[in-house]
């Protein structure tokens, strides 16, 4: 692979992903979708007192390379069907990094119907588990395309994860029962206000400026007046980066 | 007792009207020949249960379905399940739409017969504010708001595995039974087809035989012999998922009467001439075993 085949911004973003689960320890770090699950397998590389699954139905000791596997022999250490995933997440020893279609301003997310639910303008994959995961557990987003179509102004046309919109609160329960972490987008690392649980811009990519992002969002941001450009990938990293990902699936996905 | 009959006599075991789940998750393990034989019987005005795949989104093309309770329809390597999508967008069937885990513990309560699992999963979402038939409900034992997730009964259910004996023992070695071992207990009437069909000297090999054995032959009514039965679904360890088939049926959806020419085709035909026109059981049995 020449270095004109390199992509830097997904590079870039893979690493800030896996931070999230920097501080996690021992938790079911659980990707969906391609960045993400490598973002997670970085992560799990670092840290590895954090687990994954193969994708399938095992936990696996090290983080199983994605795409072809070229021989590889997956670590299996501990039977992980579909029910014990439920078992495990209900109990909360989870952190997932999910890539919804739209995502409000209460951190509230959508991947089933955009439109009118009865009569959806466009029908998706359906709630799948964000509304157990979003209940249980630690959930972060990744968004490839920062856009207003995506953090939309109102809220999300169909709600499948809880956020922190007082209007939805359940009884008895506080925004402390609720955990979402960072935004990894496209443009920056978004996170939520301690206090007012407001999203805010924690970083920004290279490049990229306060008001490109608030362009891109139909919702406002927090932002402190000088704000960190995100850290680039270590070489650590990238080494990891390419074990993880030996068939360089990363570069075409961005 | 043995349970053995043909597909069409297991399928006219069923009445319109009935809800029926169906296992398997996405394009895996689905029992697909059962569901070309309902496909072809008459019956209709279904409710279907199910972590959809192709199985859901043929169903709802045939006009099978006259609500779906779902947490997704997806063909994993095709995301959007193209039939499901136009019967949503087309407001074709009635929804109650539910997350994953809420299935299964709909389906949990179905299987002890309680009328319902309190559990946290849901709230504050659409999964309750969008569902008229769930309701959350007070705690004798803290002042939190719990969902109250109501049993998901099931006139039949559907399942397909790797193998059984005519007595309904049934062996799954794949590496997840996924949650067909609950949808057969909320059931009160279990069809399983099997790839093969085996003695009963079959699971007396080693203790590990019965490891696979995911519920007790009484939960099985219908033993139904399906070689390459979930076809095009996966049936790992034997074979992978058909991914040339999906994209046919998915392409169909966009001519005008595609699904008419996909039944024809695929479903309104025998099992027999169905392998066949797939390409042969050699072929089916080399499909490669799907990564994910």
């Amino acid at each position: 692979m020449s270095d004109i085949e390199n992509n830097p911004l997904a590079d870039l973003l893979i690493c800030a992903a896996a931070r999230i689960w920097q501080d996690d320890g021992e938790v079911l770090a659980s990707g969906i979708g391609l960045i993400p699950r490598i973002a997670a397998s970085v992560a799990m590389t670092k840290n590895p007192d954090l687990m994954m699954t193969d994708s399938e139905a095992y936990i696996v000791s090290e983080p199983v390379p994605v795409g072809k596997r070229n021989g590889y022999q997956p670590q299996f250490e501990t039977w992980m069907g579909f029910s014990r995933v439920f078992d495990t997440l209900w109990g909360g020893g989870r952190h997932a990094l999910v890539g919804p279609t739209q995502i409000d301003r209460f951190g509230q997310a959508n991947i089933s119907a955009i439109g009118d639910y009865n009569k959806p303008k466009v029908q998706m994959l359906g709630m799948r588990g964000f509304p157990g995961n979003s209940m249980s557990h630690a959930n972060s987003f990744f968004v490839p395309s920062h856009n207003t179509r995506v953090f939309v102004e109102g809220e999300v046309d169909t709600v499948c994860s809880i956020g922190y919109n007082p209007e939805r609160l359940p009884r008895g329960y506080s925004f402390d029962d609720i955990d979402i972490r960072q935004i990894i987008t496209n443009l920056c690392v978004l996170d939520f206000a301690t206090e007012t649980k407001a999203v805010r811009i924690q970083s920004l990519h290279p490049g990229v400026s306060v008001d490109d992002v608030l362009e891109n969002t139909g919702f406002p941001l927090e932002h402190a007046d000088d704000l960190p450009i995100t850290a680039a990938p270590t070489d650590e990293e990238l080494e990891i980066l390419n074990k993880v990902d030996p068939n360089n699936l990363r570069l075409k996905a961005i | 007792m043995n349970k053995l009959q043909t597909s069409q006599q297991a399928i006219s075991t069923l009445q319109s009207g009935m809800t029926i789940g169906v296992g398997g998750w996405g394009p895996r393990r689905k029992p697909m020949a059962l569901i070309r034989e309902l496909l072809r019987s008459d019956i209709t005005d279904l409710t279907v249960v199910a972590y959809g795949g192709a199985d859901v989104g043929m169903l709802c093309a045939a006009g099978k379905v006259k609500k779906l309770i779902f947490a997704f329809v997806s063909l994993d390597f095709i995301p959007l399940e193209p039939y499901f999508r136009q019967a949503r967008q087309n407001a074709a069937i009635e929804v109650m739409e539910i997350d994953e885990g809420l299935m299964l513990l709909g389906l949990r309560a179905a299987a002890m017969k309680a009328p319902f699992i309190p559990t946290a999963v849901g709230l504050g979402t659409d999964a309750l504010a969008g569902n008229a038939e769930i309701q959350s409900i007070d705690s004798p034992y803290d002042d939190k708001e719990w969902l109250a997730m109501p049993a998901l009964n099931l006139d039949a259910a559907l399942v397909h595995v790797d193998r059984a004996d005519n007595r309904g023992v049934c062996q799954i070695n794949g590496p997840d039974h996924y949650m067909d071992d609950v949808f057969v207990r909320a059931a009160e009437h279990v069809i399983v087809s099997c790839d093969e069909l085996v003695e009963t000297s079959h699971f007396h090999q080693d203790s590990k035989q019965a490891h696979s054995v995911f519920w007790e032959r009484s939960c099985t009514n219908i033993v139904v012999h399906t070689p390459y039965g979930a076809h095009p679904s996966s049936c790992t360890p034997l074979y992978g998922l058909d991914a040339a088939h999906f994209k046919t049926y998915a392409a169909s959806v966009k001519a005008e009467g595609g699904w008419q020419s996909y039944f024809d085709e695929y479903v309104g035909i025998s099992e027999q001439d169905y392998l066949e026109k797939v390409g042969g059981a050699d072929s089916v049995k080399a499909l490669p075993l799907p990564i994910y």
